[in-house]
């Protein structure tokens, strides 16, 4: 009677991570400052977007040695990546037990043509979205939950907060179109129109919707969550600021309480340096990690 | 109408409110104590159970709400809310903070990791066909005192019990369209 890998019990995953930090860490010491701190999930990763960004080359997924030592480490949630297509890797984390896998441009893609058929998983996806069409194309391939792509690993909020408002402008604009325009419109973005039509109905994605991609303070968290974002994704700004187990904490109550900045200034008071950030302009279009699957 | 309290630290809030309205409570979100003003009932709903049972601490909700359970307002507990109300956790997060109200030994993710989550339908005692039960990672009672009355079982343990007041399930009644479980909580709150 038991039915496994539904996509109500996949989306509902996601459901139980809203108004949490899902926070990016590299060894099992990292991800329990992580829990302590209270990240309603953790990302399994060999390297910060920051690192992978500085290394270049070809970034895979993480080593499933690395992966299973943070799974023994911590009791919430874990996830890891895989690069956009690579639906082996995926098999791999799923015969892992990761709890959530984020096809992420983050990685170099595999495929510049085809993302994952995620239908095929028990495990639940989340993918990443520039604006409303790319969010409905990967929720038709089978993606559970969404994130802002932002641009990774720069401690620079301004891509994530376009993305962000983008999405909102295209709900906004769907929500206000005619039924009878409605199959026009779903063309133009190239989605499924019954997606089109149930957001439409909601007034909203038809799933979780996550800031990701250059948060790295306190502040940057509630501005994120003020413009509708159900959650915050902190990759780099964390494990590569001066004191990560504060800054964890501030973030996460910067989340919690992101419409009282009374909490929000007093949270950020003293936190140290944070994460170097990079000028988005002086970034080439290879080093874009956003541009990347669409 | 009856007001009810969602406890809104994080996890699944709005889906608990949308519920409640459904049954024609008053539903409120409740982060800070002066939320807690005027409440007939409160919601413990799912989420990371160490998450919301350390921010509650912080935040002083932990004694303000083990207060009020203690003089005789109902809480109602889903999934991670079940492990905050339990007087035992296993397998858990070192010295996890909780309500500790309820006479039980809960087991946290009892049935492994996301990919074994499932859903299986769930008879509730009392109630004339089952539920659709939602299992996330999701807690089983392993253990129940005399107090306990349980509700539902499934093969592997406890999924449904209450204890005067209190009433916990494993599962997530908030991500289905069946208000039966709220309307039952609903009552203990008139």
């Amino acid at each position: 009677m038991k039915e496994q890998g539904t996509f109500r019990v996949k989306k509902g995953m996601a459901q139980m991570q809203k108004g949490g930090v899902i926070m990016d860490v590299t060894t099992p010491e990292q991800a329990k400052i992580a829990e302590e701190a209270g990240a309603v999930a953790v990302m399994a990763l060999e390297r910060v977007p920051a690192d992978i960004r500085a290394a270049g080359g070809v970034a895979r997924m993480a080593d499933p040695e690395v992966i299973l030592r943070i799974m023994e480490a911590v009791t919430i949630p874990v996830m890891a990546k895989v690069r956009i297509g690579h639906f082996a890797e995926a098999q791999v984390l799923e015969e892992l037990g990761v709890d959530y896998i984020d096809e992420s441009e983050v990685l170099t893609p595999a495929d510049e043509q085809f993302h994952i058929n995620k239908h095929q998983f028990k495990v639940p996806f989340v993918c990443g979205a520039r604006d409303l069409g790319e969010a409905l194309r990967r929720i038709a391939e089978g993606a559970a939950m969404i994130r802002t792509k932002g641009e990774p690993g720069t401690g620079n909020v301004v891509e994530a907060v376009r993305h962000i408002r983008i999405v909102n402008e295209q709900i906004r604009q769907t929500v206000h179109t005619p039924d009878d325009e409605l199959p026009a419109l779903a063309k133009k973005m190239a989605v499924p129109l019954e997606l089109l039509r149930e957001v439409k109905k909601q007034g909203r994605l038809p799933v979780v919707n996550f800031a990701a991609g250059g948060i790295a303070t306190p502040a940057d968290a509630a501005l994120m969550m003020q413009l509708g974002c159900d959650g915050i994704f902190v990759g780099s700004g964390i494990f590569k600021s001066a004191d990560p187990a504060k800054r964890a904490r501030a973030i996460v109550q910067a989340t919690l309480h992101y419409d009282d900045p009374a909490v929000v200034a007093r949270v950020s008071r003293g936190l140290g340096e944070a994460m170097p950030g990079l000028e988005i302009s002086s970034l080439t279009a290879a080093d874009r990690m956003q541009e990347r699957g669409n | 109408m009856v007001k009810i309290g969602v406890l809104s630290i994080q996890g699944a809030v709005s889906e608990h409110i949308d519920l409640l309205k459904r049954c024609g409570a008053v539903a409120v979100p409740v982060k800070k104590l002066s939320d807690l003003e005027g409440l007939k009932g409160l919601i413990l709903p799912g989420g990371e159970s160490t998450t919301i049972g350390g921010l509650m601490e912080k935040y002083g909700l932990t004694e303000a709400v083990r207060a009020r359970a203690r003089a005789g307002m109902p809480v109602f507990g889903t999934c991670a809310g079940m492990v905050l109300l339990a007087r035992e956790i296993l397998d858990g997060a070192r010295e996890q903070p909780r309500l500790a109200l309820m006479d039980v030994k809960v087991r946290r993710n009892a049935f492994g990791r996301q990919r074994e989550s499932f859903e299986a339908p769930v008879q509730i005692k009392g109630f004339d066909t089952p539920v659709e039960g939602v299992f996330i990672r999701a807690p089983l009672i392993e253990e129940a005192g005399p107090a306990v009355e349980v509700l539902a079982s499934l093969d592997e343990g406890i999924v449904a019990a209450r204890q005067g007041s209190l009433l916990a399930v494993s599962f997530h009644p908030e991500l289905t369209d069946d208000l039966r479980l709220h309307c039952y909580f609903l009552e203990m709150c008139k």
